[in-house]
Formats: C-alpha cells, structure tokens, sequence
C-alpha cells in the first residue's frame, strides 16, 4: 500500500492526544470566554439599539405632544387675550357712559344753581330797584307837592281828565 | 472613500504576502540544491529523482531538516512485544548517509532498529529487514510532524489565549488588534457556518468547529512555509485528516436525534424488505461523509505540496537555473493560490462538519 494513504498509528495517536488537549483547553479557556464576550455585546448593542427605538418613539411622542400643548396654549392664549378685550372695551364703555351721565348730571345741577343764583340775584336786584323807585318817586312826590299852588293845578288836571 | 480605503489595505497585504512569499521561495532553493548537490558528490552516478525528493518531502520524517546538512534529531518512541523503548533518531542512520550511530546506522535496543524509507524496522544481525517483527513494531515517535502539530498548537494557545483576556480585559469594549482580526473569522465560523447549518442548537458544536477550523487553517499555512520549522506536511497526511474526520464521524453520531436514527433503522415509506438493503446504504452514507473529508483534505494539500515542490523540481531535473525564474514564478502563484486553498480546505471541512451535524439534529416536523 502507497504509504501516502497509510496512516501511522502515531501519528493518529499523538494527534488525536493533540487535538484533544488543544479542544479542551481553547474549549474552557478561549472559546467559552470569546462566544460568552460576543453574545454579551450583541445583546448589548441589540439592547441599545431597541432602547434607542424606544427613545426615539418617546421623543416624537413629547415633540407631538408638546406640539398639541402650545397649539392649546396658543388657543387659550388667543381666547383669553379676546376675552381681555372684550372687557376692555365693556369697561371703557361702561365708564364712558357713566362718566356721560356723571357729566349731564353736573350740569343739569350747575344749571339749576345758577338759575337759582340768578333767581335770587334778580329777586334782590327787584328789590332794591323796588325800594330805590319808591324812594325816589317818594322823593319826587315829595319835591312836586310841596307848593299848594301845584297841588290844586295837578287835582285841577285831574279831575279834568275825568269825564263824568 | 473608505471602503477603497480598506481595498487598497487588502491589496497591499496581498502584495507583502506575495513579497514573503517570493522571498521565502528564494531561500528554499539554495537549501535544496546544497542537498541535491550533496547527492550528487556523494554518489556522482545517483541520478535527481524528482519522485523520490516530493515524496520525502511531503511524508512524514523522524528528523527535522533545518537547513543544509543540519538535521534535528527527534525522539523515537516505538512499542514491541518487548516492551516501549525511546531514543533519539539520531542513533539511526539517515539514508542521506548522515552516520552519527553504531555501523550501518542499527540502533541495538530490545531490537536491532534501523530506519529505512525513513521509517523504523527492526532487523536482523546482518542488516537486513525483519517483516514479522516489524509487524509487532508500533511506531509511536515524535516525529517531524507530531513537532509541528505542537508548534500549531502553541500558537494557537497563544493566539486565542490572548484574544479572550483581551475580551476580559476590555469587557464591553470595541475590539483591538489582534482581537480585532480574530473576531471577524470566529464570527464567520458562527454565523456563515455554524448558524446556518445546524440551527439555534448551534451554540453547542461552536467549540469543536472553531477549533477545527483553525487547527486545519492554521496547519495548511505552517505547511506552506518551506523552511524550518514549517514546511511540514500535516494536513496533508492521511493520519492526520483521518483522526479529524472521525471526530466528525463520532460528534455527527451521537448527537443524531430520534429521527436521525428512525431514517437510518425503520424509514418511512419504504417497504420493510428493502430495509436490510436501506441499512447497508445507510451505513456506506455514515461512513462515506466523513471519509470524503478525510480525502478531500488530505488531497487538496497534498496535491499542493506535490505541485509546488515538482515546480521546484523542475530546476534540478533541467539543471539549470535558467528555468529558476519560470519556476519560482509558477511556484509563487502556486503559494498564492495555496494560501486561498488554506483557508478554502479549512472553511470546508468545518462546513460539511456543521452541516452532518445540522442534518443528524434536524427536527423534522411531518
């Protein structure tokens, strides 16, 4: 037989004692250790990409949920700011017509004192005109009659003008 | 930009391993001429028998060939009926005439040994071979290829000793050097071989096809090596690619399920008098898988070692160095084309290992 294609029994022997030892060995000290490491960190990167997923969802979800918060906002904002005019403008109306009627009112009675003021003031100026005439006319009266002479022609016009 | 980056990186390792190669060629030609012209002087009517030098050079040896006329003596350790005996091969006459022993190179033991073809026999007072004691003689030496399988081994406790503290040390971490170029080929092996083969049981067999995987791997490309202390032809010997696919043979079998055996022992639709014939058939299956790895390997590398060192040959058969360009040119694509089989014989072998032990632990659901 060739002895090409004849195994050496010691060869077969220290081999298959070789390759034993050499399984064991990296089998306890390499390979458990290196597949352990691997399956280890293709966890770890499977887990941190899932988490990144994960974070990734929960961050589009705050974005829309802000999103929904300030549009809320923005329409509170705008009713709130619509209800403050309103107000406004009910307020400034409310004053303008209490400060209409607080007006009218002021000069309905400065128009009542003056006339009062003035009715007093006329009464007085009557009064007086009406003592100074009957002084003067009683003066006067006084002045004309005090001569017979004036009296008898004054009686004499007098009883002219009546016609019996 | 950066993907060319990593093109360019990849062809510019190809061309250092190229450079290396070429150089590594370039030295093993003097080697080997200084031996072939040592042949020569000695025996100036030997003609250069290219058969004889690949088939030396490719089998096993009880000597490690340094360089030139230096050779390492290795241990000998062979067992007789009369017990084991251990001593140095260099107390056997090489056929090279290296004469370090007692006359005509006999070791005198329990037996008389005496290395011929570079194997050890045991002979008898006048020198010739004695077949039906040498039939009692298990050859258990350290030979050529047992030191090399060592020296594969120790570098790869230190290579992935190393990769998993630098797991441990750097736990969470992105990989780092040699780490970083292990871990690419391990999780190959997991998820181009081991995963899609044999299924979520996978996690089990990962040990046995990493190691396999790499112990072919890393001894295809010793081999290629062509001085010391490569050079030696381990994947290539049959013994050596027996023992590995019988670890296939035995892991494939006894973690055959329930239907695994029901097809081999009681198959379904198969009328019950064809079933001694079905066993048989299924039996020849068992065996012939991992005898095909066995072959396939062992070939492939062999054919390898033959091509490259007859391409080497080549320079002596024309004695001319003028073929040495044309040679060291084919040799260097050869070597190239060798470091892609390397890789290839290991990837297979791993493959069909995990794919006979996909279909043993298949789940079959009717």
């Amino acid at each position: 037989m060739n002895p090409l294609v004849t195994p050496d029994i010691g060869l077969v022997f220290w081999t298959t004692v070789s390759f034993a030892v050499l399984f064991f060995l990296l089998a306890k000290f390499a390979w458990k250790p290196i597949m352990g490491a691997l399956d280890e960190r293709e966890r770890f990167i499977e887990d941190a990409l899932s988490k990144a997923e994960a974070a990734k969802e929960e961050m589009s979800r705050l974005t829309s949920e802000n999103e929904t918060l300030l549009k809320q906002a923005r329409i509170e904002r705008d009713a709130i700011l619509q209800e403050a005019k309103k107000v406004k403008d009910q307020i400034i109306g409310e004053a303008k017509d209490a400060a209409h009627k607080e007006g009218a009112r002021q000069i309905e009675l400065a128009r009542i004192e003056i006339n009062n003021q003035k009715a007093i003031a006329m009464a007085d100026v009557k009064n007086q005109v009406a003592a100074l005439s009957l002084e003067i006319a009683e003066k006067v009266l006084r002045k004309q009659f005090e001569d017979q002479g004036k009296q008898d022609a004054l009686v004499a016009d007098l009883l002219k003008e009546v016609k019996l | 930009m950066y993907k060319s980056s990593i093109l360019k990186s990849k062809i510019f390792t190809l061309l250092r391993i190229c450079a290396v190669f070429l150089t590594l060629t370039a030295f093993s030609i003097p080697a080997f001429s200084q031996a072939e012209h040592a042949e020569h002087t000695e025996g100036a009517e030997k003609k250069f028998e290219p058969g004889e030098v690949v088939l030396e050079h490719i089998a096993d040896s009880h000597s490690l060939h340094i360089i030139g006329h230096t050779h390492l003596p290795l241990p000998v350790i062979v067992y007789t009926d009369k017990g084991l005996e251990m001593f140095s091969s260099g107390k056997l006459a090489h056929e090279a005439g290296e004469h370090e022993a007692g006359a005509a190179g006999v070791y005198k033991g329990n037996y008389n040994y005496k290395l011929v073809n570079d194997k050890v026999k045991i002979v008898n007072e006048a020198g010739e071979v004695d077949e039906a004691a040498t039939s009692k003689l298990y050859d258990f030496s350290i030979t050529r290829n047992v030191v090399s399988m060592w020296m594969s081994i120790a570098f790869l406790l230190i290579i992935f000793l190393s990769v998993s503290s630098a797991y441990k040390k750097r736990q969470g971490k992105a990989p780092k050097g040699l780490q970083s170029f292990m871990e690419p080929i391990i999780l190959f092996v997991r998820d181009d071989i081991a995963r899609p083969n044999i299924g979520y049981k996978y996690q089990r067999f990962m040990p046995l096809l990493l190691t396999v995987f790499f112990f072919i791997w890393i001894n295809n490309l010793i081999g290629l090596v062509p001085f010391f202390p490569g050079g030696a032809n381990l994947t290539g010997n049959i013994a050596v690619t027996l023992v590995l696919s019988v670890i296939t043979l035995i892991v494939v079998n006894l973690n055959g399920n329930k239907h695994y055996w029901q097809h081999v022992f009681v198959p379904a639709d198969v009328p019950v008098w064809i079933w001694p014939l079905w066993w048989v058939i299924e039996l020849v299956g068992i065996i012939s898988k991992p005898f095909a790895l066995m072959i396939r390997l062992f070939a492939n590398i062999t054919a390898g070692h033959i091509i490259v060192l007859s391409l080497i040959s080549l320079i002596f058969v024309f004695q001319s160095f003028a073929i040495a360009p044309i040679s060291v040119a084919f040799v260097v694509f050869m070597d190239v084309l060798e470091l892609l089989v390397a890789a290839l014989q290991a990837f297979i072998f791993t493959l069909l290992t995990a794919l006979f032990i996909g279909t043993a632990i298949e789940e079959h659901h009717h």
